[in-house]
């Protein structure tokens, strides 16, 4: 078991070691919700009061969803990273050694959750300077969430990367998933503010719980049933996704 | 150290909306001894990566068995692993990280301490002639300069047996005689058993004791290069005489070659120790009162030996099937077009 740990850290100390020679992809990864936070938030603030269950401005409101935006989509994108490196040969001399097939991928998840976490306290840096609300607690657990999200997509985006092992249907592929996501997740509006069939689809969006948890953690709303739900589903989510994740680079073809 | 019998692996591949079956390798047996050199030579798609990637532990056979430095590559894959030490035609180092740190990494996934890949990486980068490369990125490479790299890198853990895919595709010609000098250096100087693939002839020739041949998933031939080219009948011996003299030099060719030719001013045949018979042959033309503008005594090459143990050309071999799926293709193009442009 300690060879296994001892593998993870080698495997992300050399990943984040790229990471950090090239850091321009931290800060671009972050650009999106800064800007959604810039420019977006001040659409919010006259109609925040109007929301179901209002937040007290719109950067309480806002930010909890671009942080499970930066989650999902940020780490949807570590798949390319892996083409790259699989199309060098990097994963197949990785598998040639005795190292643990699961720690290939947990040494990168180990990266995609660093990083994710820098750019989660950026947003959340930005948003508490902007006017959001909170408290310690309650941001540490929705950061936990985001975490877990981004576990999951992260490892989902390496199990696609090694299964397609091409950029070129990777990128559509991604775009498919990403758009009723973002449109059925409530990130940027309530989905309580639609019709009651949008409410029903967006019902089995996974991901709409989660935000709903994660703004909830936010609030200090503790009792209400979507943090218990949106906890459930973050946890289902990266568990089967490390699963499938695992799975891809033990597979004896990748 | 290698032992195979019967090897399968079949791949699955859609032709339109049929679904096809290809056997890549089809009932492979191998022997190697320990302090062996190997040539393991066929066509592209003839089953040479593939077989590799199923004694490497990275396909896990269909059918067979194989034992590798004394382990069973599929219940003992960890053993395997730790034994071995395995090219690819990709490589393996990450074109834009730093090399010493690459082999340290790949090192320390061995369980060796950050001490011991260090002292190691450096003795390799000296002897494979990469000193002052060590904190170079493999893009800012030569292409002789990356593959010794990926070598020091199948090294680092200081491996018994040495397995080389495609070692110097996409090479230019210097380069690839430095390669070759490198190569021979592994058992010369380490006591590796080495196990390589390649489809050059030439290369298969200079490095291996013995050239174990492929075509369509089935080993063809097994043996050393001369006696495999003893098989071809006799030396390739061509005469170039005067036009009213052809039907003279054919006759006197004959009585010592056999399948003579002519075509122009060219008469050719096989002959059987052709070093013994030619100075005979010589006088008896002159004798003929022929002049003999020149001759040629050509060697048979491995190329002739394939074309007599499967009636074709290794060059037709290759245009015959382009698509073949060997599991690692995309690697190999990468890897040439980057020998290429370095």
């Amino acid at each position: 078991m300690s060879s296994f740990f001892h593998d993870c850290f080698i495997v992300f100390r050399r990943q984040i070691r790229m990471n950090l020679r090239n850091p321009a992809w931290v800060l671009i990864g972050i650009l999106q919700p800064v800007l959604y936070l810039l420019l977006f938030g001040p659409l919010l603030k006259p109609i925040v009061s109007s929301f179901p269950g209002a937040a007290d401005n719109e950067f309480t409101f806002l930010v909890p969803g671009l942080l499970v935006q930066l989650g999902m989509f940020g780490a949807f994108f570590a798949g390319f990273g892996l083409i790259a490196e699989w199309r060098e040969g990097v994963v197949e001399a990785e598998r040639v050694t005795p190292a643990s097939r699961t720690a290939l991928l947990v040494g990168r998840l180990m990266r995609d959750l660093v990083q994710l976490l820098v750019q989660a306290l950026i947003l959340i840096g930005l948003g508490l300077v902007m006017g959001m609300r909170g408290s310690v607690g309650g941001i540490t657990f929705g950061v936990a969430l985001t975490l877990l999200v981004g576990g999951a997509c992260a490892a989902a985006s390496n199990a696609v990367a090694l299964t397609t092992k091409s950029e070129d249907v990777m990128a559509p592929l991604i775009n498919m998933v990403m758009m009723p996501v973002l449109l059925l997740s409530g990130i940027l509006l309530p989905m309580t503010l639609g019709p009651s069939w949008l409410q029903r689809i967006s019902d089995f969006m996974p991901f709409r719980w989660i935000v709903d948890a994660v703004r909830g953690s936010f609030a200090g709303d503790f009792a209400g049933n979507s943090l218990l739900w949106g906890t459930a589903w973050a946890l289902a989510l990266f568990s089967a996704a490390v699963w499938w994740g695992t799975a891809t680079f033990r597979k004896e073809n990748a | 150290m290698i032992t195979a019998r019967g090897l399968v692996q079949t791949f699955h591949t859609k032709v339109g909306r049929e679904k096809r079956e290809v056997r890549a390798v089809d009932g492979v047996d191998l022997d190697v001894a320990e302090g062996e050199v190997v040539g393991f030579l066929g066509p592209n798609g003839a089953g040479k990566t593939t077989t590799l990637r199923m004694l490497t532990t990275l396909l896990r056979p269909d059918a067979g068995t194989a034992t590798v430095a004394g382990y069973d590559v599929v219940k003992e894959s960890e053993q395997v692993r730790r034994s071995i030490g395995y090219v690819s035609q990709a490589g393996g180092v990450f074109s834009s990280a730093r090399a010493g740190e690459e082999v340290m990494d790949h090192g320390m996934l061995y369980g060796l301490s950050k001490r011991q890949v260090e002292t190691r990486g450096h003795e390799l980068f000296d002897q494979l002639q990469l000193d002052g490369l060590w904190e170079r990125m493999p893009k800012n490479m030569s292409g002789g300069q990356k593959r010794r790299l990926d070598i020091a890198m199948g090294l680092i853990h200081d491996p018994t047996l040495v397995f080389l895919d495609e070692p110097t595709t996409g090479l230019d010609p210097q380069a690839r005689a430095n390669l070759w000098d490198h190569i021979a250096r592994l058992r010369s100087e380490r006591g590796a058993t080495v196990f390589l693939t390649t489809h050059y002839l030439d290369e298969a020739d200079a490095l291996s004791d013995r050239i174990v041949i492929i075509d369509q998933g089935r080993i063809v031939a097994s043996d050393t290069s001369d006696n495999l080219k003893a098989q071809v009948s006799g030396d390739l011996v061509t005469l170039e005489v005067g036009a009213a003299h052809v039907a003279v030099a054919a006759e006197k060719l004959a009585s010592v070659a056999e399948s003579v030719e002519t075509s122009g001013s060219h008469v050719s045949g096989r002959v059987a120790r052709a070093g013994r018979v030619v100075p005979g042959l010589l006088r008896e033309i002159e004798h003929a009162g022929v002049t003999l503008e020149s001759i040629e005594v050509h060697r048979p090459t491995l190329d002739d030996v394939f074309l007599t143990l499967t009636g074709r050309s290794l060059r037709d071999a290759e245009s015959e099937k382009p698509g073949e799926p060997d599991a690692a293709d995309p690697a190999a193009t990468a890897a040439a077009s980057e020998g290429v442009t370095a």
